[in-house]
């Protein structure tokens, strides 16, 4: 089972580095070729703007989109977890995006990066123990479809992490932490 | 709740990987920027191009253009303080934005000291000519590194040069011993803890960027070849015939570095390059590349 890790920009080599580690086979995906070749997709975390410029500069966001349509997994990490969603505010009108997942993604929800934090959370699916979750000038879901289940939520409330069937969407960064739960999920999703 | 730490500082450096950072001198340049591809926009006064030409001392830009340039994208947004001149970086990290960059291309207000970048908050990018100066700055809480090239030349030698030299001493680490590994953290002056862990990683502490003299696509897959993590571009984009074509034919090379046909496309019709300067030509007090110790 080949795991894709969306290789346009961003934090993609990082991805990489944690599915090796827990010993799952990976393909950089930059083309349209290559999405033929794999049966999962990372979408990492990156500026969304650049990545959604590129996905539809070289034609990614149609055969994407219908991919995920016939049911591979697919998991965004912050600016992953934006291209994915179907609204997006703060963010550019104009800029490309996948529009797969019914959640609106607000972009740098927390100011700019001074705001930058890391905490220790509880993600439903996985085990009791807290999850290091790191935020990057994130953003946060909200709105989310009767289909969308929030996974995880700041003490505000704010969602921070979600699921709607074969999607995934976090608005934090497991792949710059140790911890491999996050990872070994999306793998059996 | 932990804000700005090293993790939150470095990783906003991770997110800009594979991606082209531009230099830009008003709000319009950084939306052309931001649409054309851009990860981030280094806000300033002068193009390093134009601080050549200009002469004089170079300082941190007007506050009020950088939150301009600021209010203007959503991409991340840095600026440059002097080397050495911390009140311009905590002024910087006053008004919010999200990288400095202590760099070479503006005046040194200090001829021996680098600014103690752990005091920070706001995460530094530093620039650096081989190894044992990028873990200098490193150990001085720098959390992310580039080349320092020779800014506003339009020409890649420099960058090539810097480039070569890291990769290189990260190669030959790799092959020592550990009684060597003591010697050769003395001989480049850098601290041994830095030096061991490039050497057990293979791979720098932070991420690495090329900067200084990229002015085509083709200089941009180059130095992404050579190792880098991605690019900045100065002066080579807004001083080129067409800024946006350039800038996204920069960005495409630059994600699309080891496809020749790809990089072959976006090359075709850019119009005319920035004028590109020989470095034998420049005077050695008007190199850039020499400021910083």
């Amino acid at each position: 089972m080949t795991v894709g890790v969306l290789a346009l920009q961003g934090d993609f080599r990082e991805h990489e580095e944690m599915l090796r580690r827990i010993g799952a086979p990976t393909l950089q995906v930059r083309l349209p070729k290559h999405l033929d070749q794999v049966e999962r997709l990372i979408i990492p975390g990156g500026e969304s703007t650049t990545i959604g410029k590129l996905l539809a500069m070289y034609g990614l966001i149609e055969p994407l989109r219908a991919r995920v349509r016939e049911g591979m997994p697919v998991w965004g990490t912050c600016a992953g977890a934006i291209l994915m969603a179907q609204r997006i505010v703060d963010g550019r009108a104009d800029q490309p995006s996948l529009r797969l997942m019914d959640v609106t993604a607000r972009r740098n929800a927390f100011g700019s990066q001074l705001e930058s934090f890391e905490i220790d959370l509880p993600v439903e699916g996985l085990d009791s123990k807290p999850l290091r979750m790191v935020f990057i000038r994130a953003p946060v879901l909200e709105d989310l479809g009767d289909d969308v289940t929030p996974l995880a939520r700041l003490e505000d409330g704010r969602v921070v992490a979600a699921r709607q069937a074969n999607m995934l969407a976090t608005c934090f960064h497991p792949e710059l932490t140790s911890d491999e739960r996050m990872h070994r999920y999306f793998l059996e999703m | 709740m932990d804000k700005s730490t090293w993790t939150t500082k470095v990783g906003l450096a991770q997110m800009l990987k594979g991606g082209v950072i531009m230099d830009v001198v008003t709000p319009e340049q950084a939306r052309i920027a931001e649409d054309a591809g851009a990860v981030a926009v280094m806000a300033l006064e002068r193009v390093p191009a134009d601080i050549r030409a200009h002469g004089g001392v170079a300082r941190m830009s007007d506050p009020e253009l950088i939150l301009a340039i600021k209010e203007a994208v959503t991409i991340p947004v840095m600026a440059k303080v002097r080397i050495g001149h911390f009140v311009e970086a905590q002024v910087l990290e006053a008004l919010g934005i999200d990288y400095i960059d202590e760099s070479e291309v503006l005046t040194p207000a200090d001829e021996e000291h680098h600014i103690n970048k752990h005091k920070f908050r706001i995460p530094f990018v530093c620039g650096c000519r081989n190894l044992g100066e990028g873990l200098r700055r490193v150990a001085e809480g720098a959390a992310m590194l580039r080349t320092k090239g020779e800014a506003g030349t339009g020409n890649v030698v420099e960058a090539v040069r810097h480039a070569r030299a890291v990769y290189s001493e990260i190669r030959r680490l790799q092959t020592m011993d550990e009684d060597e590994l003591f010697t050769y953290a003395k001989n480049i002056q850098a601290p041994y803890e830095l030096v061991r862990q490039v050497a057990e990683t293979g791979r720098l502490p932070v991420v690495n960027f090329a900067a200084g003299g990229i002015a085509t696509p083709a200089d941009a897959a180059l130095l992404m070849q050579l190792g880098v993590d991605g690019i900045f571009v100065g002066s080579g984009i807004f001083k080129s015939g067409d800024p946006a074509k350039r800038a996204r034919a920069i960005v495409a090379a630059t994600t699309h570095y080891n496809e020749p046909e790809i990089i072959a496309e976006v090359s075709r019709g850019l119009g005319e390059a920035m004028v590109g300067i020989e470095i034998s030509k420049i005077p050695h007090d008007q190199l850039m590349a020499g400021r910083g110790w």
